[in-house]
């Protein structure tokens, strides 16, 4: 267990450099004319007649992990399912803006939403694998979406549970169901299944909140990893979190409105509005 | 008394009051079961199950013919039923707040109250009287449609069952809809849509009023489903009636016989529950 990291239950203390405590390589502060794997533009969001989410424009950048912070209620969940249409499944919802995904418009007319959904993987809330065998949880993605044959399918089902830093926890089980895991292994069986399908993006929503501190740190850990392949967009109520993994930070406010968008670091040490101070200072929210 | 006494006493009286609830709902089954068994059980033999009525006067004979009548009457019901129900069912745990499941789910319920017999007329009226002949298909249509609404809202409540979180799992993972619910949804809630249906085909194996309309009845084995078919619940009210003693013990064998089937079934339902991999937990 790395002695860097904070232990997530501390008390937030303002403006203390936390980022530099993050376990590897310090964040890198935004590149200018590198183009972001997502793009959003002017985008709102209505759920009925509720607007959950005002003009935002936000990018997120190639191979690095971008967090999403804020109070509860403040769109930023909304945001992050809007990126692969996972929304679609509320009834009586709206949207205006563009919405690019490595050059693909999401809620344009042409978009083939199961080969999106492929591309962009998610790891939800609370850790759901299907009540199947660990292989299986794995397997069946790349399986539907003819990603590989059958024959190569241990091979990619081994790669991708050794990314999620699973493998020598479960390969002696495969067979076994997945609901026998614990919470945070399932959390990380999860990750393995969204990697199965070869994305280019990782969205997560809260990945830890139902994770007890160690499982969560191996997650973060685990996030860490993956940022060298993949595009990487968490939800996050976790302060601390935030500092720790992601590389450029969004703050958004109640209304759906995003105030500041920046390099962590910035943003923790350097807001430059005075509501993201009040936040993460943790004067209010 | 000191009040931590008192909660005791009145703890214990209404534990009391639920336990003698649980014995008078349960003894009348067992007297039906003990009657059942005292009166029947003489009358069970391997002949019962392998030969067919003797007429009036004699001893002996079985019931082979009923038994093979109610298997294929049950049988087709159960293949025109059941994916109706379940096509139905799907369909308003899919699409819960369009117009045609809410009428549906109305009208499953109003059927599902509806006394059996009001069913075995109208089979009479649709099928039986245009055709000018009593037939056991016609006995199949008439159970089918009392088992539809059944296995539709068994259906519907446990697709229900199934969490939220993994059709989003199944769809974030670039499963199609239809995909979703069949190997997903439909997957995870199969074993409790086995039990069901097993429960449901239990139910209609007993089912005598549709059938007297539609099935008639029938001394002979016959295969032919689209001629009077005989059938165990029709054996029973048939020799019940009648007015010689040994047909009184056949009645009662056939009843026996008729709850063992059912018993069978419902076994077999909780078997099926115990699923391999046990139920999801969120």
């Amino acid at each position: 267990m790395s002695t860097t990291l904070d232990s997530p239950v501390a008390p937030m203390r303002p403006m203390a450099p936390r980022v530099k405590m993050a376990p590897r390589e310090p964040a890198r502060e935004p590149v200018a004319n590198e183009e972001p794997a997502i793009e959003v533009r002017n985008f709102s969001f209505w759920y009925g007649r509720t607007q959950a989410l005002r003009d935002v424009s936000f990018t997120a950048p190639r191979r690095a992990v971008t967090a999403l912070i804020g109070p509860s209620g403040c769109g930023k969940s909304t945001l992050l399912r809007s990126i692969n249409r996972m929304n679609d499944l509320i009834p009586d919802t709206r949207v205006s803006g563009e919405l690019v995904v490595e050059g693909t418009s999401v809620y344009g007319s042409v978009i083939d939403l199961v080969a999106h959904r492929q591309r962009v993987g998610m790891v939800f809330q609370r850790p759901n694998p299907f009540p199947k065998s660990i292989f299986d949880n794995v397997a069946y993605g790349p399986m539907l979406n003819a990603l590989c044959t059958r024959r190569d399918l241990p091979d990619l089902v081994e790669e991708c549970l050794r990314r999620a830093a699973l493998w020598d926890e479960v390969s002696d089980r495969l067979d076994s169901p997945a609901t026998g895991l614990s919470g945070g292994q399932q959390q990380r069986l999860c990750i393995a299944r969204a990697l199965g399908n070869r994305p280019t993006v990782l969205l997560m929503d809260e990945p830890c909140s139902a994770l007890d501190p160690i499982a969560t740190q191996k997650v973060e850990e685990l996030i860490f990893e993956l940022k060298r392949d993949y595009t990487i967009v968490i939800v996050t109520h976790n302060m601390q979190q935030a500092a720790r993994v992601s590389d450029y930070t969004g703050f958004f406010d109640r209304g759906g409105v995003l105030v500041e968008l920046g390099g962590t670091n910035q943003i923790f040490t350097n807001p430059k509005q005075e509501r993201t101070e009040a936040y993460i200072t943790g004067r209010f929210g | 008394m000191n009040r931590r006494t008192l909660r005791r006493v009145k703890s214990n009286v209404m534990v009391g009051i639920m336990a003698s609830a649980v014995v008078v709902a349960v003894l009348p089954l067992l007297f039906i079961l003990g009657s059942l068994l005292l009166r029947g059980a003489s009358s069970l033999s391997l002949a019962f199950f392998s030969q067919l009525p003797v007429p009036a006067g004699e001893t002996g004979g079985g019931v082979l013919h009923a038994i093979v009548g109610t298997l294929i009457i049950v049988g087709i019901a159960s293949l025109l039923g059941v994916p109706i129900g379940v096509g139905a069912g799907v369909y308003c745990a899919e699409y819960p707040g369009s117009r045609l499941a809410l009428v549906t789910r109305f009208v499953a319920d109003v059927m599902n109250g509806t006394p059996s017999i009001v069913v075995g007329v109208f089979a009479w009226t649709v099928i039986v009287a245009p055709q000018h002949h009593y037939s056991g298909l016609a006995g199949s249509a008439a159970l089918a449609i009392l088992m539809i609404p059944m296995v539709m809202r068994t259906t519907e409540e446990l697709l229900k069952l199934v969490p939220n979180s993994l059709r989003e799992a199944a769809l974030a993972l670039g499963y199609a809809r239809w995909r979703t619910t069949w190997s997903v949804m439909l997957r995870t809630a199969l074993p409790g849509i086995v039990t069901g249906t097993l429960l449901a085909v239990a139910r209609i194996a007993g089912e005598t009023a549709p059938l007297l309309f539609t099935a008639l009845g029938n001394q002979y084995l016959s295969f032919n489903p689209n001629a009077p078919m005989a059938a165990l619940p029709l054996v029973v009210f048939t020799y019940s009636i009648g007015p010689y003693e040994e047909w009184h013990q056949f009645a009662w064998a056939a009843a026996l016989v008729l709850i063992l089937v059912v018993l069978v079934l419902s076994i077999a339902a909780r078997m099926v529950t115990r699923e391999r991999f046990g139920a999801y937990r969120d």
